[in-house]
């Protein structure tokens, strides 16, 4: 991945006022992908809307790091689910009006 | 202009503490975030509310203005005094939530705008817009131009799209703040039903009418299909509600060029009505005969 891909993990921290420390235990419970490239962490781009989605979670809501992932979790479930029901109205829309 | 009642939408007493102010907030965004009720019109409607009575109630400054001035805002000739010298400092603050309008006209015209300088974001916000076809449109691939806050944006909206289906188009959203990426914008297809033809992924349904000889002799109807006209040999004795398959008559595969899925018809037996003497003497012979 090239660096223009990335922001680096520092002017993120400036930006949201919020720790290197942060960034790294989001990395290590599998919540944001970040990249390390000569000792200089990066996040990539797709990451972005992800990494803000949990700096809001946790300092917004006081949610912390466990809460957050459960919520990821449930998120990517309902996600699913709300997929899934679009395809069952589609289908049943077939029967509908006979 | 109605007034709004920030103490009410936040569920607490006008003598709350910063303290209650914040948890009250907090207890409500867990409920009704963006981020927790994704492409939930209502819960992001509710969330504008409190987010901007959270705005005016945890801001010791505009709180104070507010339980001055809230309830006689009509008359308050100072409020446009305030607003004027708020607009020299309005800075385009971002939010998440993706539509216009984060903040009421009552929240405007008292506080002059957003003003949401402490909460920037770095990347842009995504914007979400809803586009309604017809079935048709969906057969093949087409262009479309789409206004999303005053900037014409042409897509190409792939043959086979499905209803419900959501479509990013990346960097289409709000720009970003200090240098950051733009938003996305999410493009959510709304296809209307057709009167003629269902929708089951890929495949089509649709009814047809033969009459009652056709059917029991056999021979051949011309059907109007989505594509153009297409004639079917009906066989002898073809019974009510049978079903026939075209196979590759049915809708565009999804970003799949050249295939499509399959075309279903039901026959729908038209019974003679209106009979003559002789017809009626026919029947009551075939009748006999069986």
């Amino acid at each position: 991945m090239r660096t223009e891909d990335m922001i680096p993990a520092e002017t993120f921290c400036i930006h949201h006022n919020i720790e290197m420390a942060f960034i790294y235990s989001l990395k290590k419970s599998g919540l944001v992908e970040i990249a390390v490239i000569e000792e200089k962490t990066f996040v990539p781009l797709s990451q972005l809307p992800q990494l803000e989605k949990v700096v809001r979670l946790y300092h917004e809501m006081d949610i912390n790091l466990e809460g957050i992932e459960t919520i990821s979790y449930l998120l990517q479930r309902m996600n699913e689910m709300q997929q899934k029901i679009i395809q069952l109205s589609n289908r049943l829309s077939i029967y509908e009006n006979e | 202009m109605e007034f709004i009642d920030y103490y009410k939408i936040l569920g607490i007493s006008k003598d709350a503490s910063e303290e209650d102010v914040k948890k009250a907030y907090r207890k409500l965004a867990r409920k009704l975030h963006p981020d927790l009720n994704p492409n939930d019109k209502e819960a992001q409607k509710k969330f504008q509310q409190i987010n901007e009575a959270n705005e005016v109630i945890s801001d010791q400054e505009k709180r104070k203005k507010y339980d001055q001035y809230g309830k006689d805002w009509q008359h308050a000739d100072q409020f446009e005094q305030q607003r004027k010298s708020q607009q020299a400092s309005r800075q385009s603050g971002q939010h998440f939530s993706g539509d216009d309008g984060d903040f009421s006209s009552f929240f405007e015209s008292m506080f002059g705008g957003s003003g949401r300088s402490s909460q920037t974001k770095f990347r842009g916000q995504d914007y979400n817009a809803e586009l309604k076809l017809n079935l048709t449109d969906a057969l093949q691939t087409h262009q479309q131009t789409l206004t999303v806050n005053g900037k014409n944006i042409r897509i190409t909206i792939p043959a086979g799209i499905e209803n419900g289906q959501v479509i990013k188009l990346k960097g289409y959203g709000a720009p970003g703040i200090n240098g950051g990426p733009a938003g996305d914008l999410y493009i959510s297809f709304s296809i209307a039903p057709h009167p003629l033809y269902k929708r089951s992924g890929n495949d089509l349904y649709t009814t047809t009418a033969i009459d009652l000889y056709t059917a029991l002799l056999g021979g051949e109807t011309t059907i109007d299909t989505l594509n153009g006209k297409v004639k079917l040999t009906v066989k002898a004795e073809t019974q009510n509600g049978t079903k026939i398959r075209l196979k590759g008559k049915g809708f565009p595969v999804y970003k799949k060029e050249g295939e499509a899925g399959d075309l279903y018809i039901t026959y729908e037996i038209k019974l003679p009505s209106n009979l003559t003497e002789q017809q009626k003497a026919l029947f009551t012979e075939l009748s006999k005969l069986k």
